[in-house]
């Protein structure tokens, strides 16, 4: 089957799901969507339409919004789709019951419609794409978010899919392809922020025939979500950028690394996988082209450092996942010994947008060094959590009010934490920073993998810098001393801090381990221990002198913490 | 109450052979296919998979207790994960534990004394978003409280 055959097949599907003979009720699920309760509601529906078969109820992403969730979305015979948020099982009884009787929506529970081409909006409901945070966002690689069902091939294709592979294939060679993403600008979105397309060189160069392309999902970060929801919303989109990568690189194999228990993204790039290859868009001698390439999930256990490049590769060889020596490096010797490349999910994601259509409309979205969109991810203490791409460039502050919707709670936001456990806070000064690599790290702010925890003016700051360590110390993976030995000491001096028995030099203490951790450990996780504690301390010094002065305000009579005492052995 | 018959030698390798579909079988792939199976790697699965991946038993321990994931011992009924991440430690995961503990009467990670429920603290389920979080058996629920948690382990 050629290309185009299947698009005419998936179009066939896609239009009668869009047919005036179909009521189309989506429900946004995702981790997100499963923690607010939308599993009960889509099973609600289920049971409700079971005797009409002209609605149809789908599970898909939940476009990031997670504020509104669960978040149904009902396309009547009108075409027109409303949105409803926030909608409990009684509520959404009453939305359906309604919408059976009258075939109009209650607009009570609306939070925005999206009207198709040549259709009168419906009045007095908002057009989604013009609604606070919606109008402030830039869709590139979530343009499907919510739109498709992540787990059917059709619905990817019918809107644009997999048309960059087969421009790629028909009218790219391997050495156009990787020009293309190397004259877009893209770069690494897992915090390194490296330029893809020279990253892929060094792996083109190489002419082994056996070569890795590996997709990290691990996510570790808490704060941290815009990986899985890419599987959670648009696997196939992940794997047409993987897929475009082994043919600009020559690889013969893609991995999809995620850590073992995350269900939906496990499950829904399973099905892509296998979806593809039906349609040999994966396998021997895709469409026709001479190109083979073979993608399969690995699974990791629970490890943090699992996350780090040459980590990942042993937890891939069933190995326990601690980093290795480098040099060599991956793009020589990863993977089985083999040459490897490791790429971020989001950084992959993009790559179908830039073959389809050229890496210059890509430059042109974005800042100058930093092209394209960030995919951010709030939560915390802010109004409106969820996850949301934006066009490189814009502000914090205003990431945070317009998109936001400023603090949740009666304070005012008192700091960011950005960039991981291992990165650092952002204090209200630098707020008006933009969102940009290389804008962000001369405040000595880190993107990051998009993370970003909102905190309002009653956290405490040497608690939180006390969660962070605790966080590094349990999940340090023991091979280098420093950092084994170092998060552990950290730990225990602020332990000590918070619980208002503070030693006169414990921050010079401190300091000196972070040194050593900086120099003796293998990878960042000790390298960057130090971080979120010299960025506190930059921001916040008053309050570490406050506690060093053992007049730490949230000492309750020397309680501990509560951690868990599982370590590695 | 779940079956906690200590697997037979056989079921074991039933769980190594029938893992999804991977180029490579590896110590890390058939412990977690078991895992999966019996929620924790009784002691002679050790010795099953040193055996089928050509590795050592020491290898395999290696593993096995290097991931925090696995467990020895079979866990209670349901597994209840509650997440102290930082996300969810400025929403106020502290307070929760600390209730939780005192609601199931135990004052660390583990079994209760009933032996129905596991307690474990989670660095990050992935819901920052609708956070504080747990997960009862990884289905996740958000804006975590005391009085919800006990609502959903109510009839555990």
């Amino acid at each position: 089957m050629d290309f185009n055959q299947l698009k005419n097949i998936s179009s066939e599907e896609w239009d009668n799901l869009n047919s005036e003979n179909t009521i189309w009720i989506r429900v946004g699920y995702g981790a997100s969507g499963q923690a607010a309760g939308a599993e009960e509601i889509f099973n609600l529906l289920k049971d409700l339409s079971s005797d009409n078969e002209n609605i149809i109820i789908s599970l898909v992403g939940s476009m990031g919004l997670s504020y509104a969730e669960p978040l149904i979305d009902i396309k009547s015979n009108d075409g027109i789709r409303v949105f409803y948020n926030n909608v409990t099982p009684d509520i959404t009884k009453e939305i359906y019951n309604y919408l059976i009787q009258k075939n109009i929506p209650l607009s009570k529970y609306v939070l925005g419609q999206i009207v198709p081409n040549g259709r009168n909006p419906i009045d007095g409901i908002p057009e989604l794409d013009k609604i606070e945070p919606l109008k402030y966002t830039k869709q590139i690689a979530t343009k499907n978010f919510g739109n498709i069902s992540p787990t059917n091939i059709n619905h990817y294709i019918a809107n644009g899919g997999y048309e960059g592979l087969n421009t790629a294939l028909t009218t790219l060679d391997p050495d156009k392809t990787l020009n293309q993403v190397k004259d877009s600008g893209l770069r690494g979105r897992g915090g390194a922020a490296f330029s893809t397309g020279i990253k892929w060189s060094f792996l083109a160069g190489n002419n082994s025939n056996i070569k890795y392309i590996l997709c990290n999902c691990e996510e570790g970060d808490p704060g941290a979500f815009n990986d899985k929801g890419i599987l959670e919303n648009d696997p196939h989109m992940l794997l047409e950028g993987l897929i475009l990568a082994g043919y600009a690189t020559g690889a013969s194999n893609g991995h999809i690394f995620i850590r073992d228990g995350h269900e939906i993204p496990i499950e829904n790039s399973r099905k892509a996988i296998q979806q593809a290859y039906d349609l040999n868009l994966l396998g021997e001698n895709i469409l026709g082209t001479g190109f083979s390439y073979d993608v399969e999930v690995s699974l990791t256990g629970d490890s943090y450092v699992a996350g780090e490049e040459t980590a990942l590769m042993e937890a891939i060889e069933g190995k326990r996942s601690m980093p290795r020596f480098k040099p060599p490096f991956p793009a020589a010797y990863g993977l089985w010994g083999k040459p490897s490349n490791i790429n971020n999910v989001k950084t992959l994601s993009y790559v179908p947008y830039i073959i389809k259509e050229g890496s210059d409309k890509y430059k042109s979205i974005g800042s100058e060094s930093s092209s394209g969109t960030a995919i951010v991810c709030l939560s915390g203490h802010i109004k409106r959590p969820g996850m949301y791409e934006i066009e490189m460039g814009m502000t914090i502050k205003n990431l945070l009010n317009n998109i936001g919707g400023g603090s949740s709670t009666n304070n005012d936001i008192k700091l960011l934490q950005t960039g991981g456990p291992l990165g650092g806070v952002l204090g209200k000064e630098d707020f008006d920073v933009k969102i940009d690599f290389d804008e962000m790290s001369k405040v000595g702010a880190i993107l990051g993998s998009g993370g970003i925890i909102v905190a309002d003016s009653t956290t405490d700051v040497v608690d939180l810098i006390r969660t962070l360590v605790a966080f590094n110390q349990f999940e340090s993976c023991g091979k280098c001393f420093p950092c084994r030995l170092g998060n552990t000491h950290m730990l225990d001096i602020l332990n000590r801090i918070c619980n208002s028995r503070p030693n006169e030099n414990d921050m010079d203490v401190i300091k000196k381990i972070g040194n050593s951790m900086k120099t003796g450990s293998l990878c960042g996780h000790g390298q960057l221990g130090y971080s979120p504690i010299a960025s506190a301390i930059k921001y916040f010094k008053d309050e570490f002198d406050l506690a060093l002065s053992a007049n730490h305000p949230v000492d309750s009579n020397d309680e501990e913490m509560i951690l868990p005492t599982r370590t590695r052995p | 109450m779940r079956n906690n018959k200590k697997p037979t030698n056989n079921e074991i390798m039933n769980a190594i052979e029938n893992q999804p579909k991977i180029s490579k079988k590896t110590v890390l792939s058939c412990l977690l296919a078991i895992s999966n199976e019996f929620h924790f790697i009784p002691k002679n699965a050790v010795e099953i998979v040193a055996k089928y991946t050509g590795k050592t038993t020491n290898d395999v321990w290696g593993v096995a207790s290097f991931y925090t994931n696995f467990r020895f011992t079979p866990p209670g009924d349901a597994t209840l994960d509650i997440c102290w991440g930082p996300s969810c430690h400025i929403l106020g995961s502290q307070k929760i534990l600390k209730d939780v503990h005192g609601l199931l009467g135990i004052n660390q990670e583990g079994e209760t004394k009933d032996g129905k429920i596991t307690l474990r603290y989670s660095t990050c389920l992935g819901a920052c978003s609708q956070g504080p979080v747990f997960a009862i058996d990884h289905k996740l629920y958000g804006k975590a409280s005391v009085e919800k948690i006990k609502e959903k382990i109510s009839d555990i």
